[in-house]
Parts: structure tokens; sequence; C-alpha cells
């Protein structure tokens, strides 16, 4: 991300060298709204965290004897190393990312490869499969709350008792599990669009010259077209990421962020907004996730360039 | 997404042919079941609802009964009103930024445009919490809490970047000697724009919009965080049908069904041009 800042900056530098009008001015005019717009809303907000993170800053209007705003050095940053809550917030935020993506991934693709491949209604099931990701993610975690999982009226529990089983509390005995359910439901048609892209995508004569050869399904599958997916599955990888680390909806409406499923952006929201409000050090914790983000960024957009790359190879 | 299959499985029989074709059935009719069931619910009564069962018939009555809400309460009218607007009014002003961008990155590309486009998408990157508390005081300070504007401006830095790669991505499938040919005739910038590039493009500038749209319709952490005051969205009417007293199941599937079916509906119809915009384009 910074390095992006920065070639930008370098970039504009060099344009302010000579007569403003001139014609890599003109060109850059049509961009300039766009960019005012992103850089007041989402990077001026960023700074001024910044500066809030080495401050003692509460809301004033939700404390009972307002105290003066003062800085406190690197305090809040201490404090977020000594704190065994956000550690486990991020532990969370680690397995559902994880699991979440990897698992939509790996029924996102399977679901990709059967339905490339003509069969009677393909369209319908396509239709229907890509229908969860359209859903508001509130409604999605509200149908498996109250309709799936729910102990009181849930169809699984019906379902279980109806076979002889013991029922079973999924919330509040898997919380993590029954989020990740929620997200994996949700972004497997992502995925599988996705891939269902990349398998079209694969040149027809190849294929056809392994049938020709005599090659096995399973060799094919193996040495031709996992290769080829593989840019389609970073991709998907890179994306659902970007999304997923970021799921508040789901952890709200399940649990509430009640123990084991409370993620970072959960866990920096009830230190801020959602009770604490102490934006000071609920600062230090966001700047802290922006830090890891940054990490996680500076890895992904190697991947989204090596995609520009080939697209002008193209 | 064409409907057309490669021949996947290299000399695969007939009868396992049939096998995965009814694979995928059951595998479409599982993954929609939860939704289904609820679209289902949302037409029985409450003692159906709560038992899973069905002794009373289907009806239309939970969703007059979700749609004339009591007052003191969130009301459909008004939840889907704010969602109307911001939605909107964020889309288009996303779009009358993102098309002059996409221009300066696609077409008369500007130096270092890789740079710039880098910059857009790293914008996504930066955690939503990052961002909010400075955004939370400045509302408070300036009296945005609570209004339409600021999720307007929310969604606008929200949906900005994707569209800019979106419409970028189809703009460069516009031919290039159409452009130029323009460009010798002495078209002016704006008509270029007008009467070569956008009509081109609009298949494609109409599916990011949608899926700007969408995005913009789901939001609820914005909209929890900035708006619980007077102009609350569909998210939050929804949750409103969630009741700690009494029976709500089959009004809470009514709701659901209600908020969710205008983005089903424009989802099913653009469901093969949004995977480009998902992939931002990087997938033809």
């Amino acid at each position: 991300m910074e390095a992006a800042d920065a070639t930008l900056i370098r970039a504009g530098a060099k344009g302010r060298v000579g007569d403003p009008f001139s014609s890599p001015w003109r060109r850059r005019l049509p961009l300039l709204p766009a960019l005012v717009v992103v850089i007041a809303i989402t990077q001026l907000p960023f700074l001024v965290s910044i500066y809030y993170s080495f401050t003692n800053l509460k809301d004033k209007t939700q404390s009972l004897i307002p105290e003066p705003t003062k800085f406190v050095g690197f305090d809040n940053y201490k404090q977020i190393f000594s704190d065994p809550f956000f550690r486990q917030a991020m532990w969370t935020s680690v397995k559902m990312t994880v699991l979440a993506v990897v698992l939509s991934l790996v029924f996102g693709t399977l679901f990709a490869m059967l339905l490339d491949r003509k069969f009677f209604g393909q369209g319908l099931i396509r239709t229907l499969l890509i229908t969860p990701f359209l859903l508001m993610p509130v409604v999605a975690a509200l149908i498996w709350k109250q309709q799936m999982f729910s102990s009181l009226f849930g169809i699984l529990n019906k379902v279980l008792t109806f076979l002889g089983l013991s029922s079973v509390a999924f919330i509040s005995d898997h919380p993590l599990g029954s989020i990740v359910t929620v997200l994996v439901w949700q972004w497997t048609p992502f995925m599988m669009l996705i891939m269902l892209a990349g398998l079209q995508s694969q040149p027809a004569d190849i294929l056809e010259a392994a049938e020709v050869d005599g090659a096995s399904a399973f060799g094919v599958f193996r040495q031709l077209t996992l290769p080829h997916l593989r840019r389609y599955l970073e991709l998907g990888a890179l994306l659902g990421s970007i999304y997923i680390i970021q799921a508040f909806d789901a952890v709200d409406v399940m649990t509430g962020g009640g123990p084991g499923s409370t993620n970072v952006p959960y866990f920096v929201y009830d230190e801020s907004i959602g009770g604490g409000f102490r934006y000071g050090s609920a600062s230090a914790y966001a700047i802290v996730v922006v830090i890891a983000s940054i990490i996680i960024a500076t890895f992904s957009l190697r991947v989204l360039s090596g995609l520009l790359k080939d697209e002008d190879r193209a | 997404m064409s409907e057309r299959g490669t021949q996947l499985a290299v000399g695969e029989r007939r009868g396992m042919r049939y096998g995965l074709g009814l694979l995928a059935w059951i595998v479409g009719a599982l993954w929609i079941f939860p939704f289904a069931w609820t679209a289902f619910t949302s037409f029985k009564n409450e003692q159906d609802a709560q038992a899973q069962t069905l002794h009373h018939g289907l009806s239309f009555g939970r969703y007059s009964e979700v749609s004339h809400s009591t007052t003191g309460t969130l009301s459909l009218a008004t939840a889907f009103t704010n969602s109307l607007v911001i939605v909107l009014v964020s889309t288009l002003i996303v779009l009358a930024l993102a098309v002059p961008a996409a221009y300066a990155l696609a077409i008369r590309q500007v130096p270092k445009w890789r740079d710039v486009l880098f910059f857009f998408i790293s914008t996504k990157f930066l955690p939503v919490v990052a961002s909010i508390f400075p955004i939370y005081v400045y509302a408070e300070k300036w009296n945005l809490i609570g209004t339409r504007q600021v999720l307007i401006i929310l969604y606008i830095a929200m949906n900005l970047p994707l569209a800019i790669w979106m419409t970028r991505s189809f703009f460069m499938e516009v031919p290039r000697e159409l452009i130029e040919a323009a460009e010798i005739d002495g078209t002016s910038l704006i008509n270029q724009l007008r009467q070569v590039i956008l009509p081109l493009a609009a298949p494609g500038i109409a599916a990011t919009a949608l899926l700007c749209l969408i995005f913009a319709w789901n939001e609820y952490f914005y909209a929890i965080q900035l708006n619980f005051a007077n102009a609350s969205t569909m998210p939050q009417w929804v949750l409103g049908n969630v009741s700690t007293r009494g029976n709500f199941l089959a009004k809470l599937s009514a709701a659901s069904t209600i908020a969710c079916l205008p983005v089903i509906l424009a989802g099913w119809a653009a469901q093969k041009r949004m995977i480009r915009g998902l992939s931002m384009g990087a997938i033809k």
C-alpha cells in the first residue's frame, strides 16, 4: 500500500515540472476527481487514526467525567501486546479467514467442474448455486441462525431428532464453525464463478490432443487443468480474503461476539463504537490490523501485478 | 459463462455422465435449500413456521404484517426509501467519477497508470476499522450521524475502486481504430466518450452499476455504526423483525425475502457479466 502511495507521489512530482497545462496534465485531469475523493474518504481518516492511536481520546458524550484528550505516546501499543483478548481475536480472524477461503475454494472448484459439462438444466442449476452470494450477509446469517441451526426450531435439529440422534446446540457449542458455515455458503458461488471462467478458458485443442493421445481423465486434470487453474485459484483466494477478513455482519448477527467467535473487526468495534468508546486505544488496535493487512496486501498485489502483466502480453 | 461444456473428462462413459448431471442437481438443491425454505416459511403462519410443519395452509398474511409496522418502529416504506435513495445516488456519483478515471487509465493512458490502478485497489485492502473512528468523530462533529449523506459518502468510497477497475477493463475492449478515427475527425473529448466509447462499453458499465448497487444495498457495518437514527436502511429493517418476545419466524422470513428479492432478481439477470466485474476484469 505504501509502495503504491510512494510511486504515486513520484509520478505526480514529475508531472509538476514545467507548464501545469502541458499535455500530461490534461491527461491526468479526468483522473483527479476520483483520486481526490478516494484520498479524502479513505487515506485522510487513516492518517487521523494514526494520530488518535497515540492519544487517550474517548467519546465525550459517552463518559460521565470527560477528561481532556492528551498525548500518551506508545502506551496504547504496549497495552495491545499484553491483551490476551486481542491475541485471541487475531487468532480467531486467522482461523475464520483461512477456513472459509479454503473450504469455499474447494467447494467452488468442485461445483465448477460439475457445471462445466452439458447436462439437462445446466443454466437453472448455475442460477440456483449463485443465489446465496447475492443475499444480504445479514439475511444469510439470520437464515442459518433461525431456520437451520436454532435448537428450538432449526431444521438441522429436527432432522437429527427424527434420525434418533441427540440435538446439537450448533451456535453456542460451535460458534466459529457456525459462522464459517455461513461464510462458506455465501462465498462458494463466488469461487465457483471464477473457477468456471478458468475452466472455460482452457484451450480446447490441447484437451483434444490429450484425448487423441489416450490420456486418462485424471491425468488430463492433474497435468493440464490444474496448472491452468492456478492463476484463477490465486485470484479467488485473494479476493475472498479481502472480503472475508473483514467479516462483521455474520459475527454480529450469529453470536454477537460470543466466546471463540470475536474476530478482529468485531473486537475493535466492541472496544469503540460498540460500547467501549475508547477511540485512542481502539485506533492502536486498528493500526496493528493495518500493518498485518499491508503484509498480506504486498503479497496479494504481486499476484494482481502478475495478472496485469499477462494482460499486457495478450 | 456460455452454456458450452468442455470435454473435460476424456473417455468418460455415458452412465457416469448422467450420474454427474444428477449430482449437479443434488448440489444445486442443497445449496439453495436454506433460502428456498425461508421463502417457503414466509407464506406459513407463525405456529407452522416454528414447528416446521404445514397444517394451516399458505398465505400472504406475513407480508402484509411486516409491511404495516407499528408506530415507533422503523417501517418498511422508510427503510426502503432510504436504501433506494442512498444506493442510487451513491452509484450515480461513483459512475460519474469512475468513467473519466477509467478513460485516463485505459484509453488515453496517463504515465504510471499501473501504479495509479494499484493505488485505487490498495484502498480496498485498508481495513474498514482503520478509518471508521475519525469518520465517526467528524460525522458527530458535523451533525451527520443518522443522515443519508454520510452513508452516500461512505458507499462512494467503498465502491469507487471496484468501479474504476471494472470500467477500465471494459474500456480496454473498445477498438483502438474507432477512437483514433474519431480523433482524426477532430471529435472533442466529451463527444468521443458520448458517441464512440460509452455506447460500446454500455453493457459493461451497466454491470458495474449493478454490482455497486448490490454491494451498497447489502451493506450493514457502516449503516449500523453511523446510521442508527433516522436514515436506517434495509438490513436494519430486517433485523428489526427479530423479536425477543412472541413468535416471529414467519414474519422474519417474509422480511428477509422482501429485502433480498430486488438484488436476487438483478443478479440473476446479470449473472453472466457479473463475474467479469468481481474478478476485476482480470479474467475475460
